[in-house]
């Protein structure tokens, strides 16, 4: 019983951070990338100097650490949760990022992308209600 | 939908969840990660890049990816991701034929929930 619940509590702690990781990553990036400005140039030298000063830009460097700790998150949590189990669950990040940015950056969400996310919420709760080994559920 | 783009999705959507079955395959053939140490982690994710499966997931997803990039080129995005939703689904297809694992009406019914919650989200 208590390896039961040790099992959960890691898989919840692994999930929560690829559903954190996730898309904070992919903000990060795209925040760096836009900063830097469209590609125009499409010669070799061109994208190669974009590229470039890609790599001087906080941001991306963050939003790749960011993808990097999700990536190992996903790993880790899948050498002993079920497949079926960890993908729908991190399907919370679609919720995480509605929430930002109504929350953090005054975005206005639509009706239709609310019922979108309380049907992500419910999906995941009873994901969530089944055993995320079904190997060990006996 | 011209069947190109159909033929597209299809694509993107096996190739990506093959890969994340063969990631899940390399994993679960390592064992149950017990021990969260610097030292115990970087071991365990070293051996795993050992594992033909973990190649084979990641090619795979290289696949997807870049078929997403290119559909991308000619179809629009408001149709490309939500129709990829439908990952969900194949994915559990894939972990239960493929990987062995028992997925319950539970559990079921909730990959089906996330499934269009996601492509409403996505599209809306």
């Amino acid at each position: 019983m208590t390896e039961r619940k040790t099992l959960r509590t890691k898989t919840y702690v692994l999930l929560a951070m690829m559903v954190v990781f996730g898309p904070s990553g992919d903000v990060l990036l795209s925040r760096g990338m836009k900063q830097l400005g469209g590609l125009h140039v499409w010669s070799f030298d061109g994208i190669l100097h974009f590229f470039m000063r890609a790599f001087t830009s906080g941001s991306v460097w963050l939003g790749i650490a960011a993808l990097l700790l999700f990536f190992i998150s996903y790993l880790l949590v899948l050498s002993w949760a079920d497949f079926s189990y960890v993908s729908p669950a991190s399907a919370l990040g679609y919720v995480l990022v509605a929430l930002m940015g109504y929350f953090f950056l005054g975005e206005h969400v639509p009706p239709v992308r609310w019922l979108g996310i309380a049907l992500i919420c419910v999906g995941v709760f009873l994901v969530g209600g089944t055993h995320p080994d079904t190997r060990q559920s006996g | 939908m011209t069947l190109r783009t159909a033929l597209f999705i299809g694509i993107i959507v096996v190739a990506g969840q093959g890969g994340d079955i063969s990631l899940s395959m390399a994993m679960k053939q390592m064992g149950e990660v017990k021990s969260f140490t610097p030292r115990n982690l970087a071991r365990t994710l070293g051996r795993s890049f050992q594992i033909g499966w973990m190649w084979l997931g990641i090619g795979l997803m290289a696949v997807g990816f870049f078929s997403l990039l290119a559909l991308l080129s000619w179809a629009n995005v408001s149709l490309v991701v939500p129709a990829t939703a439908s990952s969900y689904i194949v994915g559990a297809m894939g972990a239960q034929f493929l990987l062995g694992e028992r997925v319950d009406k539970m559990r079921w019914i909730g990959v089906l929930i996330v499934c269009v919650g996601v492509a409403i989200v996505c599209a809306a």
